[in-house]
């Protein structure tokens, strides 16, 4: 199961990370060597087991609908790249642009 | 190459155990201002006195220290009782959330970021009097295991900067082993405070998954990690940690369970303990000096009156693999949030895509950009049965063997932290040279147990580790332990 | 079978919809920020909603339990142990990004809704995949700021059910019964206030066409941006349409997004950049698994509040003076049946309670485009202005005008009566001097009725009506102009 050039540009664009030809190349064998070490898992027979985790076997717990939040002891003001009227402002997209927004 | 940098000597405050500075603060003999100064003057000297810097913390501000040390003492004069840490200093990894002091992971793409709100287990600190005195350095999202992967440049091992101090949480560790500070706070994810400890001859505690609340720890994998403590000593850390262990309720993986008088664990005999020596941890190609130490260690246990019993935990062969599939696919989730949008770096870039990219690209690290990509890959269509599902998989037949080794009478494991004592700065050109330094450790990360470094003994003068492994939530035994082998092994234990 | 037919007579539509709801709790699903509608922009958020580092999500108690109502009410099977699973795409609203939803391991499976009954009696029903919970994204606005989109993230984190159905929907008709009865029953268990203005309910289509009496399915699309049910159906036929002619053509529908534009009536592809979504759905590690003890599922159960069937039959047993048309109209929304009841019983007169519900009521809700629970008049005043009428206190005529006072000002219905003099006037004198009035101001019309014109009587008695603003006692006019004529 090797990664190709066209795996890195596929898992770079998921993860919105920009790569230039140069690092996708050295990514692709980067990223073989240390797949080829995880080879070994499917030799493992895992037939019949769970794939969760034995641990945190607890349940969710369940919070009451009801206030307050956890607060900001700063405004969003004072970390936000970009804001103004109190919306976050990133460069403009049109209404559509992207179908991955669900 | 010995590096070594002669440290400026301690003294006065600096040299006390924190629980016996917090009993001197809360008599009224201690102001609680000057260990705090003490803490920051020791950090700036030693900055002076090596041309390069041991780097080990990021973040400091001495007037924002003073406020806390003058509020602790304010607190004392109102008559409200002292807290169990009050007027300790205390130094933070910089992936837990503090609203004093920036909080950036170690990474560009936070690079001035000061959260507007705290981690629990800050919050715990300040309210048990603590003064949290600097954030350290580590690797860019707690990836890596020296502390050369910082977009603040790499610490280094104050017993020998030429060394790397382990990691991810180098800073911590290196505060301790430095003398800035008895109690640092670290994370783990994979190792990343056992192993440090290790390097720098200090204790390092992972407590159990859940018992310390993760809510303002910045994730990286979150099934995985958990803040640890560090301490100069057994006590140092059992007192670290009882403050930060419990219940909360903002944590959903948080444990609703009591939590035991750690520091009350002491004890000196040892009999009708059985300690489990995993012969998966000591493969034939381990370095004998290590083995020779921990062989020293299980004859001091012997002699406390412990049974040593040989075990096997078979499937500890593959928690590498496991882990740098499960570590990295949780982290290329946890890592999507920093985009530019609300907080953090933000580059521009060709309309919102090019942002996305010019500021991820450029704002995370390589090995951060490796492991994100990694992850995606184990988790996009077609994959996801092959690497994350089969990992988890394995990862619970990992679980199994603890959980029968715990089931057939053992109370706890021994083995060594690590296979090599700290490594020199740029050894690891290889990423998966450096995943391999966790080996002992990511098993106890795998299956959520509890566990804890202690230094044994040194090999060309440098700190070896021993590796304590309890059942979930008995981390009272594992200081038990841990304190009974710390006194057996006394001044051996840093020779 | 020429191209000129309607694409209906040789192609089925064949339609499954996804429908989210948004739960009426008043904190968020993973952290307690009001989801109050409106506010300023970001005002309802806190470090888990804006997604900053180090935040955990707690689930929220009630946004489960008014889920486990939902998906019972649908007849779903309700799962003891689900689990919350991380759908990983970029957008500038969605803070972490990633959307917290549930994949593999919903909360229920399986359940229907009857939409209707076939001409032989049986039932049309559709048949239901999944109800799930999910986190709700912010708001991207796009129009507000020169280049630059605006995002507001009071509505991330918002708490929604999606419910996915089979495709067991036949046309565009078939899909707004099955949205309205789906938006009935939800109305009815109150988890939601089901308004597609305020966007709690919000629908996407998956729409194929495929050859009358073939059983495959053909290859579907997906529109999206749904905000009406008319649209629904408009979008639906539209889509229909396109999908017909790219058959007729010999052609092949691709599967993809498109996007439905109300103004101009047509459906688009979206703008694709990847070639495929890759959600690389994996369980979230920050929530262990949502585990629900039966007995709280079972109590949620006995607490279900009365569904619209039951609620039908029910009212064809208890008020069987009422015809079935007039029940159905009281059935139709919880709030309309709720009210009806209230009036009925403080009224004890059920018939007259209905007509109200069927007539004036709706009127005054339409002529200030309200709903019923913003209407001043409240049901024991309604009850009381009935009573009133049947007591021979008031007219129906002056009933009319009394009650459009109280929607006016909420007063109750005697001080209005009171106030406005429409208190009936059964007094001779005055009613007689009411009848002189009329005479006087119409004496071609007395002079007819007095000659023996009887058929006048009636117009003469609303003229008296009329004048008296509707207090006067009809029958005693009648009485009154009778006598005048010797009778």
């Amino acid at each position: 199961m090797a990664v190709t050039i066209d795996d890195v540009r596929h898992i770079a664009a998921l993860a919105r990370l920009g790569v230039d030809d140069a690092r996708a190349a050295s990514l692709v064998s980067e990223l073989n060597t240390i797949l080829a070490h995880m080879d070994v898992l499917s030799t493992v027979d895992t037939s019949g087991l769970d794939a969760v985790a034995g641990i945190g076997a607890f349940a969710a717990p369940l919070g009451a609908d009801l206030g307050p939040p956890i607060p900001l002891v700063r405004p969003i003001e004072s970390f936000a790249p970009q804001e103004r009227d109190g919306f976050f402002l990133v460069p403009r997209l049109s209404t559509h642009e992207d179908p991955e927004a669900a | 190459m010995n590096g070594s940098a002669a440290l400026p000597p301690e003294s006065g405050a600096g040299a006390l155990s924190a629980g016996e500075l917090r009993d001197a603060v809360a008599r009224g003999d201690v102001d609680p201002a000057a260990p705090v100064r003490a803490a920051l003057e020791r950090a700036a000297a030693i900055a002076a006195c090596d041309r390069s810097g041991l780097n080990i913390l990021l973040y400091t501000d001495a007037d924002d220290a003073r406020d806390q040390a003058s509020a602790v003492a304010e607190r004392g004069r109102r008559g409200a009782a002292p807290g169990p840490l009050a007027g300790v200093p205390v130094v933070l990894k910089d992936n837990i959330a503090t609203i004093t002091l920036p909080t950036t992971c170690g990474s560009r793409i936070l690079d001035g970021y000061v959260s507007p709100y705290d981690a629990s287990a800050a919050a715990r600190l300040r309210d048990a009097g603590a003064v949290i005195v600097a954030k350290s350095n580590m690797d860019e999202f707690a990836m890596g295991s020296s502390t050369e992967h910082s977009a603040y440049g790499a610490a280094r091992n104050p017993l020998d900067s030429a060394r790397v101090p382990g990691g991810s949480s180098g800073g911590s560790a290196a505060a301790v082993a430095a003398g800035l500070v008895r109690i640092a706070l670290g994370s783990e994810t994979g190792g990343s405070v056992r192993q440090p400890a290790a390097f720098c001859g200090v204790v390092g505690v992972k407590p159990t998954y859940g018992r310390v609340s993760r809510f303002g720890l910045v994730a990286f994998a979150s099934s995985l990690d958990q803040i640890g403590v560090f301490g100069r000593t057994v006590d140092d850390a059992a007192l670290g940690l009882q403050v930060i262990a419990g219940h909360d309720p903002l944590d959903s993986t948080s444990a609703a369970l009591p939590v035991p008088d750690y520091r009350g664990a002491v004890r000196g005999a040892m009999t009708g303990v059985v300690i489990g020596r995993p012969r998966e941890y000591f493969p034939d190609d381990l370095d004998p000096r290590v083995r020779a130490r921990c062989d020293a260690a299980f004859d001091a246990l012997a002699g406390l009156g412990a049974e040593i019993r040989d075990v096997s935990l078979p499937h500890s062969r593959l928690a590498i693999e496991a882990y740098y599939i499960i570590a990295p696919a949780e982290a290329s989730s946890n890592l999507a949030r920093f985009d530019g949008v609300r907080y953090g770096l933000r580059l521009e870039g060709d309309g919102l895509r090019g942002m996305y990219e010019a500021t991820r690209s450029r704002g995370f690290g390589g090995e951060v950009t490796r492991r994100i990509l990694l992850g995606t890959y184990v988790l996009s269509a077609g994959y996801y049965d092959a690497y994350y599902r089969k990992a988890q998989q394995v990862r619970g037949l990992i679980a199994r063997d603890f959980a029968r080794a715990f089931g057939d009478g053992v109370h706890l494991l021994f083995t060594p932290t690590t296979p090599t004592p700290a490594f020199a700065l740029g050894a690891c050109a290889e990423p998966y040279d450096m995943y391999l330094s966790d080996v002992f450790t990511c098993t106890a990360n795998l299956a959520g147990v509890p566990a804890l470094s202690l230094p044994i003994g040194r090999v060309d003068g440098l700190p070896v580790g021993g590796q304590l492994i309890a059942p979930h939530f008995d981390e009272r035994q594992l200081f038990a332990a841990a304190f009974a082998l710390e006194r057996a092994l006394g001044a051996a234990a840093h020779r | 079978m020429t191209a000129s037919s309607p694409p209906g007579d040789r192609y089925e539509m064949v339609v499954g919809l996804e429908v989210h709801v948004q739960l009426a709790t008043a904190t968020k699903i993973f952290c307690r920020c009001s989801t109050r509608f409106g506010g300023a922009p970001n005002a309802n958020t806190c470090p888990v909603c804006l997604g900053l580092p180090g935040a955990l999500p707690v689930i929220n108690q009630h946004a489960v339990g008014l889920a486990v109502r939902a998906a019972q009410a649908l007849d779903c099977t309700v799962r003891p142990s689900s689990a919350f699973a991380r759908k990983n795409y970029f957008y500038p609203d969605l803070p972490k990004g990633y959307q917290i939803s549930q994949f593999d391991q919903p909360l229920a499976v399986g359940g229907c809704v009857t939409i209707g009954t076939r001409p032989d009696g049986s039932p049309v029903v559709v048949n239901l995949t999944r109800v799930h919970l999910e986190e709700d994204a912010g708001k991207s606005i796009h129009d507000r700021y020169p280049g630059a989109t605006a995002v507001d993230l009071n509505r991330a984190g918002v708490p929604l059910i999606e419910i996915v159905s089979e495709p067991d929907i036949r046309g565009s008709a078939e899909a707004e019964a099955y949205l309205t009865v789906l938006k009935r029953i939800l109305e009815y268990v109150a988890v939601s206030d089901v308004s597609m203005e305020r966007g709690s309910l919000r629908v996407d289509a998956n729409v194929s066409a495929r050859i009358r009496g073939e059983s495959a399915l053909g290859t579907k699309t997906e529109i999206k941006n749904l905000n009406s049910f008319s649209g629904v159906v408009r979008a639906l036929e539209a889509e229909f349409a396109r999908q017909c002619a790219v058959l007729d053509a010999g052609g092949r529908v691709e599967q993809q997004t498109m996007i439905w534009d109300s103004a101009s009536g047509r459906v688009s592809p979206a703008r694709s950049k990847e070639a495929s979504h890759d959600y690389r759905y994996f369980p979230d590690p920050d929530l262990p698994p949502l585990v629900l003890h039966l007995e709280w599922i079972d109590e949620i159960k006995r607490a279900m509040p009365e569904l619209p069937e039951a609620r039908r039959e029910r009212y064809r047993t208890e008020y069987a003076m009422i015809g079935a048309s007039i029940v159905e109209r009281l059935v139709a929304s919880r709030a309309v049946g709720d009210y009806f009841e209230q009036v009925a019983r403080q009224s004890a007169d059920p018939k007259a309670a209905a007509n109200w519900l069927t007539t004036e009521v709706p009127a005054a809700l339409n002529a200030s485009s309200s709903s019923l629970d913003q209407l001043a008049v409240r049901p024991a005043d309604l009850a009381q202005l009935i009573t009133l009428v049947n007591s021979g206190v008031v007219s129906h005529t002056a009933a009319k005008q009394i009650f459009a006072t109280m929607v006016a000002t909420g007063d109750p219905p005697r001080r209005v009566a009171e106030r406005d003099g429409l208190l009936k006037v059964s007094d001779d004198d005055r009613l007689a001097a009411w009848i002189d009035e009329v005479l006087a101001a119409s004496p071609e019309e007395a002079a007819r009725y007095l000659g023996g014109e009887q058929r006048l009587q009636g117009v003469l008695v609303g003229q008296v009506m009329k004048r008296s603003n509707g207090s006067a006692d009809p029958k005693r006019v009648n009485q009154l102009l009778a006598a005048r004529i010797g009778r």
